[in-house]
């Protein structure tokens, strides 16, 4: 497993320096007629594959949804699954055209990794996850306990910070995948298991017993998860950035799966100027008119997207929260469409 | 009719033409100059083009990110350090963790290829079995599902810290690993550290001086009373007067682990046993078949003067051996090495796991971590290799004396 790893960063690295340094990936991505997204090794809600290899997930829709808008098939992709610590590289070298992988947005991921955040899918925390047999109730009990937790993630360096600075030790036992960490922490290596809020209950989902483990109340950290794209091609950046937004946008403006073609009949200006009967804001961004349509028939708007992935029609049972709309008492926002 | 004598050619051209182009001449050497400029405009291209495609993408690089603080902490480290070391540290505690895994591992793995190799030799039927399964299974299966199984299958059925297995109140055992007093240093340590010294000094004086009077004259001389007096002796005389070198403080359990004493994590545990029973299982057929090259006359010589047969494949059979082992015992050991970057499986954390691994995907910086990470593996490598090439070449040495 290791060697694999090793050999994506090598072949990457090697990658690096062949690459031509122009970015189209837009007409890369017709040219190959498949999108390459990035997505993780199996985080339930995010992005996991089923039994029959399809994946689904949040993560998983916001590719589909660049697919739809670009290739008009949101089938029409790889999917790249990524360790945390080499999904950076397989963007760097271009091994994938985005990474839509529960990445923490950071100013140094921003900026010196050469990658653009094009938005927040899911504002998350990092929390933690222990035995309901230890009695412990609050993270602040938490001194010199084991904690098991994925490498190379915003997670493990807010663990350090947190124990620092609440004078508490602690043992850092650190894994490269998800899986191999909740193994530890079930097989009892670890007392503790951190991950984002959002990961802990899909790992928890995971566990012979769920009911035996709590996740404390402790939120430590601001974990807002979005979409990643390569420094230097500003088209792709603004695609991916506002697939996003028009999938809230059109939660915003009541725009479902199943009323698209109806809405598609309505004189709103604002609903027109969305879906493209008027105007053309989808041409400007180097797509096709009606992509705001594609989008939410391949995959609804947020709402659909959240509520059939993590929200509580789906295993996780998570609520909307801070990731409702703005105007319904969270947080999400996206700029208008005009 | 005079023959004119061929003149012979200068001699200082002959050999640099030889030197440069071998058995072709010139021609030769044309075209080693023409492959070493491809060569170079290749190395020059992927340079510029990474550097080109850096630029153009915004990535950081060069080295300095090495002096930023790493912000992560690591379960295992040789050197203090803390979460706000810089990545140089991050490098030398990773280092140092592959370094010690992989020596313990080399150590073990040799003293395990030895044992069972001359267990497969031997002509107890039992012996030998067990020896030619042990080969069989462990080299057959693959390691990392090895390191696996002694991590996830043994280790983790051990007892939670509380519900530990105690040796005297003394070592705990349990799922976090092996829990032992840690020594604390006294003042008495450095006279006794001295009077050690002194005595191995003095021990392998009497040594030499005790072989030389054997080879040269003949005359056997009983030494062990005194080396004793000087390797044990000596170190008590010093701990009377200066007292204990060494405190043993005692783990307790206290909150959900021990605090006090060390503790030996069971990552590395299983690392270093699946690392040497797997390369053991190689080390033994190696050993075994440095010991069938050998001419079975030899054996029989042996015990034709009546040695014992351990004293036979001591003394006669395992020297001449040697040759044969030392070779393919290097490569050996340096798989060992290299395959310890399996670690991050199980989150050991080795030069691969928090450099490589953890430092690149929070810096972004492939290209150096990875080629820094390269050239140590290609150090320590060329070091054992090193190391093995004087081995063998005094074997041989003293086989042709």
């Amino acid at each position: 497993m290791k060697r694999v790893s090793l050999a994506v960063i090598l072949a990457a690295a090697a990658a690096l320096s062949v690459q031509a340094a122009s970015a189209q990936t837009l007409k890369t991505v017709k040219d190959r007629g498949q999108l390459s997204c990035g997505v993780s090794q199996g985080l339930p809600g995010f992005s996991s594959p089923d039994d029959k290899g399809n994946w689904t997930g949040i993560d998983v829709d916001v590719c589909r949804a660049i697919a739809a808008v670009v290739l008009d098939d949101p089938t029409k992709i790889k999917f790249v699954p990524l360790s945390a610590k080499d999904r950076f590289t397989a963007l760097q070298s271009g091994e994938i055209d985005v990474l839509s992988r529960n990445t923490t947005w950071t100013v140094s991921r921003d900026t010196s990794l050469g990658a653009n955040f094009a938005g927040v899918t899911y504002y998350d925390g990092q929390g933690f996850m222990v035995k309901k047999s230890l009695k412990v109730n609050s993270a602040l009990e938490l001194n010199s306990a084991s904690v098991c937790v994925q490498t190379g993630t915003t997670t493990e360096q807010n663990l350090a910070d947190f124990f620092k600075g609440n004078n508490m030790k602690y043992e850092v036992i650190a894994f490269g995948s998800i899986d191999e960490a909740v193994k530890a922490y079930e097989s009892g290596r670890c007392d503790v298991f951190t991950d984002d809020a959002s990961g802990l209950y899909a790992s928890r989902l995971k566990l012979a017993n769920p009911a035996d483990h709590i996740v404390l109340p402790e939120i430590i950290s601001k974990e807002p998860l979005g979409p990643m794209v390569r420094h230097g091609d500003d088209q792709w950046f603004d695609i991916v950035k506002w697939t996003l937004f028009a999938m809230i946008n059109a939660e915003e403006l009541g725009i479902t799966q199943k009323n698209v073609d109806t809405m598609l009949k309505s004189d709103k200006p604002e609903i027109k100027r969305v879906l493209g009967t008027d105007g053309n804001l989808g041409e400007q961004l180097g797509l096709t008119k009606d992509w705001v349509v594609r989008i939410v028939k391949a995959v609804g708007n947020y709402g659909e997207a959240f509520e059939r992935n993590v929200g509580t029609g789906s295993p996780l049972g998570i609520a909307r929260g801070v990731n409702n709309l703005w105007n319904k008492g969270g947080i999400q926002y996206a700029p208008p469409i005009r | 009719m005079s023959i004119a004598p061929r003149k012979p050619p200068l001699q200082f051209a002959l050999r640099l033409k030889r030197a440069l182009g071998g058995k072709t001449g010139w021609n030769g050497l044309a075209a080693q100059i023409a492959f070493a400029a491809i060569l170079a405009w290749i190395a020059y291209e992927i340079v510029a083009n990474a550097r080109t495609n850096l630029e153009t993408q915004h990535i950081a690089s060069g080295f300095g990110f090495l002096n930023y603080n790493a912000g992560f902490d690591v379960n295992q480290s040789l050197i203090a350090y803390n979460n706000s070391d810089t990545y140089w540290r991050v490098f030398f505690v990773g280092l140092l963790n592959t370094i010690l895994v992989s020596v313990i591992g080399i150590v073990f793995a040799t003293v395990i290829g030895f044992i069972v190799a001359l267990c497969r030799l031997s002509p107890n039927w039992l012996l030998s079995r067990i020896g030619g399964i042990y080969v069989e299974i462990v080299r057959n299966l693959p390691l990392l599902f090895q390191i696996l199984f002694w991590y996830l299958a043994v280790l983790a059925a051990l007892p939670a810290p509380r519900q530990s297995i105690s040796v005297f109140s003394t070592f705990f055992l349990n799922n976090r690993g092996l829990v032992v007093p840690q020594p604390v240093t006294e003042p008495g340590l450095y006279p006794f550290m001295a009077a050690l010294a002194v005595g191995i000094v003095a021990a392998l004086g009497l040594r030499h001086y005790a072989r030389r009077a054997l080879f040269q004259h003949g005359r056997m001389i009983r030494i062990w009373p005194y080396v004793l007096g000087c390797l044990v002796g000596l170190p008590l005389v010093s701990m009377l007067i200066f007292g204990w070198p060494l405190k043993f403080e005692l783990p307790q359990l206290k909150g959900f682990n021990f605090a006090g004493g060390a503790r030996i994590i069971p990552e590395f545990v299983a690392l270093t046993v699946a690392l040497s029973t797997y390369t053991g299982a190689f080390i033994a057929e190696i050993v075994r078949a440095g010991v069938m090259s050998i001419h079975k006359g030899q054996m029989e010589a042996g015990s034709s003067l009546g040695l014992s047969r351990a004293a036979t494949l001591r003394l006669i059979v395992v020297p001449q051996a040697m040759r044969v082992i030392v070779p393919p015992l290097t490569s050996q050991y340096l798989n060992l090495t290299k395959n310890s970057s399996l670690a991050v499986a199980i989150g050991y954390p080795d030069l691969v796991s928090v450099f490589a691994g953890t430092a690149v995907s929070q810096t972004g910086q492939a290209i150096e971590i990875i080629a820094m990470t390269m050239g140590v593996y290609l150090l320590l490598s060329l070091t054992t290799s090193a190391l093995m090439s004087v081995y063998g070449w005094r074997i041989n040495r003293s086989m042709a004396a």
